[in-house]
């Protein structure tokens, strides 16, 4: 290298090094920009997820209400009764009914069963067949029967030859629990599984997954073990898709295994301990959580989160009666009182089964969820010391790796439905603890292409996601909303500022988010921090079946579409599809009345005329709320996900 | 006097509303805190963009005298504000972005190789992590040519943030 060069050299490469600079610290910042985008969207799913749970419980609140204000509706009903007797339990009422067709060319289990079963619905499910009525119910029946014989919370011990593989959540994605057997090998008596809640609701085969569990809990019962989660509930599967799914792929068979499931949920376990030093629970706890009468609990008798102890039980007969006769495919017994446990010892199990760990210290109502509570490192410590634990092994919230570790290494959180809000959300995880070990974590996501999408691929498909979903919230409140904005709106100029627009989507919407951030996506904005608060509702429309509806009811529906199709499923107890119009009426007199919605009555006798299409005088209401659905004015397909 | 300290005021409102959004996202536990690995992110998605070393320096202010691995908000919030107010760390206009590549570039052929770009982000100026390296590939690099287009690049990159 010549000397003359050297000058020339040092010149270029101070060049070319200033360029690196700059390069760098520009990807980087774009970099993180994507990362905070990705937070924001995460941020949206997880509280429109919870604010959905929330409406869940004040929907409990319903219910009690309605049990003691509603009379006289099925008085005069003369098949009632008969579809009272009708609904028994017993097995050998229709076992011996349902007959499989030869045609049948799902898998054919054999009772008892063993491993061989195992791996055929394994093989069969990945090649999306059906399992048959019959064999669910078989299933589902000696499901039952071993569960009832175990204590309500497992007590499992590892050794050296034989460790403990703990999942989380799997709501029904197949995928994932394929994954994991991939990795981590099918359940045996050698390769132990702890499900830790939540097998079903929100994915496609929350059925499939299902009957793997509990094949594999009938064949090795002492070394699969299950946990109740939130979502073991047959009224929360009316809401979040299992019940949806198990009427779609059974039709006629579908109410009697939705009947059956709903008595085999009770009897799962409550909770485990591991090696007398792990506790493992779907949810949490609060500060008054007590192990011991947890474990002396008759947990058959928590049917629903939603159906809370009655206090203040209306005494007369006929009132009792009726309200019986009212939740007649809820409450199996008239008499309901001894079928209860006393509030404290449900508001106990609620807690085990719904409350999240925070990092304030203290216990606190769980106001995102609207049921347990928010229990903070303080409480961790003082439960496990006054039972002599090490640790909490808990499931219940998506993590973006599939765990995370919190209140100093005594709360640990799996989570093992990876893409759980969206492709590329975040990554599902187990744990494997061996004897004498620490927790070993492996975490996996399932993906559709071969290779995982660029960052800001992902990060554009989670987003645009993220806000479709809000949006469709935002036109749902157009009323409330323009409302709140043009109160603020002094001098009527159509703007107001962007503190006030936060402030008012976030006290009528209920969504704690950032929403000065997420401004840009959703409305226009001026250069002086000024909003234009119509434009919020700009290229959205909800579709009204009912040109004449007033858009203030159509968004009332809109909104409550999935509560108002949980209660009518409830009065629909034959499950023909058709309400009449007398019910559709109280329904809805009680419905606004409970939840203070401004309908006159007037109007909803329009829209149920309107709505009873053929003139017989009765409503099939799922067509009727499927006529509702959200706009998307640049969007190729129309309908929005229910 | 009055009408431009209110205007001060105003302002200093507006950034600790948006301080205030930016860091709660990143606070998982709820407890005002957020891991010190995630001050980077925060900081950038305020659009600002401080070079390596500079956040190194922010940091120091805002970390506690015994690092706990977390910042707090009440630490962050002041220094955070004078950041916007000061309007420190500005973002690099396209142009120069480009003109950096094109330096690169010393042939002038309009693109990059995948070792070169390698080479360059590694060895030079604050050497990128093997991630960051990994991430910034699987975006720009050209599967089939296997090169880097950086105009391309660079036009795709801004119009997915805008």
């Amino acid at each position: 290298m010549g000397c003359g060069n050297s000058a020339l050299n040092s010149k270029k490469s101070e060049k070319a090094l200033k360029a690196a600079l700059v390069i760098q610290n520009w990807y980087r910042g774009y970099r993180a920009r994507l990362r905070a985008r990705l937070q924001y969207a995460l941020a949206i799913f997880e509280s429109v997820e919870y604010a959905d749970e929330q409406s869940q419980m004040q929907l409990s609140d319903f219910f009690s209400f309605m049990l003691e204000n509603y009379t006289q509706i099925r008085k005069d009903d003369p098949d009632l009764s008969n579809q009272l007797l009708e609904n028994t339990k017993d097995r050998q009422e229709y076992i011996g009914l349902i007959e499989v067709p030869d045609s049948y060319d799902g898998p054919r289990l054999q009772f008892p069963l063993s491993f061989t079963d195992i791996v055929l619905l394994v093989e069969a499910f990945k090649n999306q067949k059906i399992l048959h009525a019959y064999y669910v119910l078989e299933v589902l029946f000696q499901t039952k029967k071993f569960l009832k014989q175990r204590p309500n919370f497992t007590h499992v011990k590892t050794s050296s030859s034989k460790g403990l593989t703990i999942c989380g959540d799997l709501h029904g994605k197949l995928d994932d629990l394929f994954l994991i057997f991939y990795k981590n090998g099918l359940p045996s008596e050698n390769n132990p599984y702890l499900f830790n809640g939540d097998f079903v609701d929100r994915g496609r085969n929350s059925m499939e997954v299902l009957m793997i569990l509990f094949v594999s809990f009938l064949v090795y019962p002492k070394d699969i073990h299950l946990n109740r989660g939130n979502h073991e509930d047959f009224m929360m599967n009316m809401r979040y898709g299992f019940t949806k799914e198990i009427l779609n792929k059974y039709k006629i068979y579908g109410k009697k295994i939705l009947q059956t499931l709903e008595e085999v949920y009770p009897w799962i376990p409550i909770g485990a301990i591991i090696d007398n030093e792990i506790l493992v629970i779907h949810g949490g706890i609060s500060e008054s959580t007590d192990l011991n009468l947890l474990h002396r609990i008759e947990r058959s008798k928590m049917k629903s989160v939603l159906l809370p102890p009655m206090t203040g039980y209306s005494t007369e007969p006929e009132k009792k009666k009726t309200g019986a006769i009212i939740m007649s495919g809820i409450i199996t017994s008239k008499d309901s009182s001894s079928e209860q446990l006393p509030k404290h010892e449900w508001e106990q199990i609620v807690d085990i089964l719904w409350s999240d760990p925070r990092g304030t210290k203290g216990c606190f109502p769980n106001t995102g969820r609207g049921g347990g509570c928010y229990f903070g490192p303080d409480i961790t410590t003082t439960m496990l010391n006054k039972y002599h634990l090490k640790k909490i092994i808990r499931s219940h919230e998506c993590r973006p790796e599939g765990y995370e570790i919190c209140h100093d290494g005594k709360v640990i959180t799996v989570f093992s439905a990876s893409n759980y809000y969206e492709e590329g959300s975040n990554r599902g995880a187990y744990i494997r603890l061996g004897f004498g070990m620490a927790p070993e974590f492996f975490q996996y996501q399932v993906t559709n292409s071969t290779c995982l999408q660029p960052l800001h691929q992902r990060v554009s498909v989670m987003e645009s996601s993220a806000i479709r979903i809000l949006k469709e919230r935002i036109i749902s409140r157009k009323t409330d909303l323009t409302h709140a904005f043009q109160v603020r709106d002094h001098v009527k100029s159509g703007k107001i500022s962007v503190t006030q627009w936060a402030f008012s989507m976030e006290s009528i919407l209920g969504l704690n988010l950032p929403w000065r951030t997420l401004s840009l996506h959703l409305v226009n904005v001026d250069k002086d921090g000024y909003v234009d608060y119509m434009s919020s509702f700009q290229d959205m429309r909800i579709e009204k079946p009912v040109k004449e509806a007033e858009s203030a009811i159509i968004e009332t529906l809109y909104r409550y579409r999935t509560d108002l199709q949980m209660i009518f499923n409830i009065i629909d107890s034959d499950r023909s599809g058709l309400i009449s119009m007398e019910e559709f009426r109280n329904m809805w007199k009680l419905f606004s009345s409970h939840y203070n919605v401004q309908i006159r009555d007037s109007q909803i006798d329009e829209l149920a005329s309107t709505m009873d299409l053929n003139k017989d005088g009765s409503i099939d209401f799922n067509e009727f709320l499927k006529a509702f659905y959200v706009v998307h004015k640049y969007e190729k397909s129309n309908k929005s996900n229910t | 006097m009055a009408d431009a300290r209110d205007k001060e005021e105003v302002k200093v409102a507006e950034f600790h509303k948006r301080i205030k959004e930016a860091f709660e996202v990143f606070d998982h536990e709820s407890n005002n805190t957020v891991d010190v690995r995630e001050i980077g992110t925060i900081v950038r998605s305020l659009g600002c963009c401080p070079s390596e070393g500079e956040l190194h320096d922010l940091l120091a202010e805002v970390e506690e005298e015994e690092p706990t691995g977390y910042i707090r908000y009440e630490k962050f919030l002041p220094v955070m504000t004078k950041v916007l107010l000061e309007g420190r760390y500005r973002p690099i206009p396209d142009d120069v972005l480009l003109q950096a590549f094109e330096t690169l570039d010393s042939a002038k052929r309009g693109f990059l190789t995948k070792e070169e770009l390698i080479k360059y982000m590694t060895e030079e100026g604050e050497p990128f992590s093997q991630e960051e390296m990994e991430e910034m590939l699987s975006a720009a690099v050209d599967p089939e040519s296997n090169l880097i287009h950086y105009k391309d690049y660079i036009t795709t990159m801004v119009i997915d943030e805008n």
